[in-house]
């Protein structure tokens, strides 16, 4: 075991997103436009010692997202990303 | 989503480095056990720091309890751990995350499994899986440094006394109490063979602890059988992860 990795889950950009978008996006399954490996972005690799959040494809290690917040907004890149699935319940 | 103003109503130690903050908030939605909030500090400069935490109560609408462990090169985790008074107010922003939760119309078993502090979501599960009369039959492994660096323990062994309830077991790594039944040790695959749910029966495994720990316990289950969609994690490391 070791002390020295640095990455987390997605479930820890959950905050940071909800600022974003107006549901969980973190319960959202997602394709890694990289290696083509789909999962939920809760489960993916997540690197918080960066100046912003960048989540990584656990099989590739393609970056899939940043966000980066700045005074007054926010820069979020999803080039990595092919789609997201989202749950959306039918009668909204 | 947006930040919320918390008045501290209690403070209650854990351990030498751990304490247990009771939050009152104000029009609190309520959450899901295993969701976390984010705890934001502001300096008088105007500087800010944002940590998230786990929630170790049960769903509950008047306010959350957070167990925060202190972390000696921390940013925020000294003040929150040392002081914080009754009576101090914090910016929070929740409840957040819905992957790593548990619900109370799971009917599968349980499979909670902590790596020190990380034990903090899996209570709340625990704790939620009582207050629901929920019948899967629930189990939790605590692999902690030493007897003295166990948190929650009261919490746990009330729920682990009832009938049908919690079966909790121990694992410690550096040093055991007198007349333990095991030698000191990491989390190994002989270990969850005894102490976890088998994979036959499918149930979902939370683990929580460091990333270190979690990669560990996840690849031994996976490698045990279990189907990765049925092992949740949360990963918590040095800086701004989730505790």
């Amino acid at each position: 075991m070791n002390d020295s990795y640095s990455y987390l889950d997605g479930n820890a950009a959950a905050g940071e997103l909800r600022e974003i978008f107006a549901v969980d996006v973190t319960t959202a399954g997602g394709q890694c436009a990289g290696c083509g490996r789909t999962a939920v972005l809760a489960d993916v690799r997540l690197y918080v010692r960066a100046p912003g959040l960048v989540a990584r494809c656990r099989e590739c290690d393609a970056v899939l997202l940043r966000l980066v917040r700045g005074s007054g907004r926010a820069w979020l890149d999803l080039r990595g990303l092919t789609y997201l699935e989202l749950a959306m319940p039918d009668d909204s | 989503m947006s930040w919320r103003v918390a008045t501290v109503v209690a403070l209650r130690d854990q351990s030498p480095t751990a304490r247990s903050i009771y939050l009152d908030v104000p029009g609190w939605p309520g959450h899901a056990a295993g969701q976390h909030v984010d705890v934001r500090l502001t300096a008088p400069d105007g500087y800010t720091a944002v940590r998230s935490y786990s929630i170790a109560s049960a769903v509950d609408r008047d306010g959350v309890e957070l167990t925060v462990e202190q972390l000696a090169d921390g940013e925020v985790s000294p003040y929150l751990g040392s002081e914080l008074v009754v009576g101090d107010l914090l910016e929070i922003r929740g409840p957040i995350g819905g992957w790593f939760v548990w619900r109370p119309d799971q009917r599968e078993p349980i499979q909670l499994i902590a790596g020190g502090s990380g034990v903090v979501p899996l209570l709340a599960i625990a704790r939620s899986h009582s207050v629901a009369g929920n019948q899967s039959p629930i189990r939790l492994l605590y692999s902690v440094r030493e007897p003295t660096a166990v948190i929650l323990a009261a919490e746990l062994e009330e729920l682990a006394s009832r009938d049908d309830g919690l079966i909790l077991t121990y694992a410690f790594t550096r040093s055991v109490p007198p007349g333990w039944n095991r030698p000191p040790g990491r989390v190994d695959a002989a270990l969850l063979a005894d102490c976890t749910w088998p994979a036959e029966l499918l149930p979902t495994c939370y683990v929580c602890g460091p990333t270190g720990f979690v990669e560990t316990v996840a690849d031994l289950l996976v490698g045990a059988g279990h189907d990765p969609a049925r092992v949740r994690t949360e990963r918590f490391g040095p800086t701004g992860g989730i505790r």
